[in-house]
């Protein structure tokens, strides 16, 4: 994903003067594309989050379209009243953007973890929330994202996700994807977890269940249509993420809850709880259900 | 220079005297802090700012950033002064459904940034540093911190960040009265040699009296102090000055006159206009 990110971004700089790049130092074998190609509109800020995101504030007050870029939780939690005074009250155009998302480094341990970014994020006034489900949903994210003026934040995986969309689809802010129709079940996946979640839904196919699948790509605004579909035309919903509490599953049961719909309802998404030993980021997910097996199996409960 | 000095020194009289009468009618905080920058404003809007108060976008404007946003009472009544808007909106400082809160709000014509929350400022004031040099233009960005301000490691970053990308378009401006919210500066975290701290990380540093317009105003016109270094005015100032009751007094950063003294505060400044 950071991949089809960093490429895209320095197509839309050819055309868009006004983007800046700044990094925490962070971004190595990635950046130096942006860097070597605008170096005008470049900064590495050094290791001091904080400054980065108030820089950032200031300049697009001054009329850049800026993105901050740096890893897991770094852009996010040590900056967040930048985030929020800066940034979300003042309506800046300022893109942030994480890489290594959710378990991505699993093995680095909790530090590590992005794992409380986007119910943290979607809280926030202003903010748009977006986790693209692969690297094409990336792509076009970061093309929606700069048309879009005010506070985004890009939570992106690291490197090598497959591609899920073999074409591309139609991307707007807001609005999921239907990556196929079904009636018995609705899976609701957000960022990472597409892949999984489509071989999931393959699974119950050959089971002779049929699954509605959304990309959800975007957790605010949120797709309130789509959920209530799904409550209305499929026997149940299943929301999958890479994340702990009060992220999708939260935003989703909100909405239902709203609406007064009585839906069969399931959350897959890690606990509130650190992890405290080292895995790779399939071992990390597989514990918590956050599998195909572990996707189909509660589906299946479900029906 | 005389003339200019009587200009400031009456906008300076005169914006004391609307903060004093804003913090009694909301019985807001603050006074002390508002009366001790009062003339360092009075000298920035008075003579050194390039701005438009009919167009307080102009793209070319000097921005000013009040980092110490609890300073709001007194930059509201300078720009009032200055025609951003109308005096009488001064009147509702404080007040139900008014633009003008506690803490200083972007949504008043004429004030770039809310802040509130200390050390924000100067990292935004470098973002808008960076962006005119980068689009070569040559506007200038001032910030008044707050010495308590300074206790906030966010603001080391910008500052170090500054020094090393030569942002001579930067002023900060330390409104140095020696008082912060529960205690002395010296008692509570020291921020001597601050002089030598802000040189170490690369900023052509003066320090000057706060109060004195003379000293002010020459100060300002010879920015920046060295080129290719962002400049630094470690302004000594007295908390509350201009009224003997508040000077030096840490109460003042919390109360708000009643009636009887505010009376003794306007007599002491020359009275109501």
């Amino acid at each position: 994903m950071r991949t089809a990110f960093i490429e895209e971004l320095c197509k839309l700089a050819e055309e868009e003067e006004r983007i800046w790049l700044l990094c925490g130092d962070l971004g190595y074998s990635v950046l130096e594309r942006f860097r070597d190609r605008f170096p005008n509109r470049y900064v590495n800020v050094g290791v001091a989050e904080q400054n980065m995101t108030g820089m950032a504030a200031g300049l697009a007050l001054c009329g850049k379209i800026v993105f901050t870029y740096s890893i897991a939780n770094f852009p996010v939690m040590r900056c967040l009243e930048q985030i929020r005074n800066d940034i979300c009250y003042h309506h800046a155009n300022v893109k942030i953007v994480a890489v290594g998302g959710g378990l991505a480094y699993g093995a680095q341990g909790y530090t590590h973890h992005g794992v409380e970014d986007l119910a943290v994020m979607r809280v926030l006034p202003e903010m748009t929330v977006i986790a693209p489900g692969d690297p094409v949903e990336t792509r076009l994210a970061t093309r929606a994202i700069v048309s879009y003026n005010g506070p985004c934040y890009l939570r992106l995986g690291k490197a090598g996700e497959p591609i899920v969309h073999q074409t591309d689809p139609k991307f707007e802010i807001g609005k999921a994807i239907l990556m196929q129709d079904g009636s018995s079940v609705t899976l609701i996946s957000t960022g990472g977890m597409l892949a999984t979640v489509m071989q999931a839904a393959q699974r119950l196919a050959e089971n002779g269940i049929a699954a509605r699948v959304l990309s959800m790509h975007t957790l605010a605004p949120l797709d309130r249509e789509a959920i209530l579909a799904a409550a209305a035309e499929t026997g149940g919903i299943v929301t999958v993420e890479e994340h702990g509490i009060g992220g999708l599953a939260s935003a989703v049961a909100e909405v239902l809850a709203v609406a007064g719909y009585a839906v069969p309802f399931r959350a897959l998404h890690l606990p509130r709880k650190p992890t405290s030993h080292a895995g790779t980021q399939e071992s990390l997910r597989s514990v918590h259900g956050l599998s195909v097996e572990g996707i189909v199996t509660v589906a299946r409960a479900l029906t | 220079m005389q003339t200019e000095i009587a200009t400031t020194a009456e906008l300076a009289r005169r914006i004391r005297l609307h903060a004093l009468r804003m913090v009694h009618r909301a019985n807001a905080s603050h006074i002390g802090t508002c009366l001790s920058m009062a003339d360092l404003l009075a000298c920035l809007y008075g003579s050194i700012l390039r701005v438009r108060p009919q167009e307080p976008n102009w793209p070319q404007r000097d921005r000013f950033l009040l980092s110490k946003g609890h300073g709001a009472a007194i930059l509201y009544a300078v720009l009032a002064e200055r025609g951003f808007f109308p005096l009488e909106w001064l009147d509702s400082y404080c007040t139900d459904g008014s633009p003008l809160t506690g803490h200083i709000s972007h949504h008043v014509p004429g004030v770039e940034v809310s802040t509130g929350s200390l050390g924000h400022g100067l990292s935004i004031g470098c973002g808008m540093a960076l962006a005119g040099k980068r689009d070569g233009a040559d506007y200038r960005v001032f910030v008044m911190l707050s010495d308590g301000e300074l206790d906030e490691g966010s603001n080391w970053e910008p500052i170090l960040f500054a020094g090393h990308h030569r942002l001579d378009n930067l002023v900060a401006i330390v409104d140095y009265n020696k008082i912060q919210s529960f205690g002395s500066v010296q008692e509570v975290l020291d921020l001597e040699p601050l002089k030598a701290k802000w040189e170490a990380f690369g900023w052509a540093a003066r320090e000057i009296d706060g109060h004195d317009h003379e000293q002010i105003l020459t100060t300002l016109q010879t920015l920046p102090f060295q080129a290719g270094r962002p400049s630094v005015v470690i302004a000594h100032t007295i908390k509350g000055k201009g009224v003997s009751y508040m000077e030096g007094e840490l109460a003042w950063h919390y109360r708000s006159p009643n009636t009887e003294l505010l009376r003794k505060a306007l007599d002491e400044l020359g009275g109501c206009e």
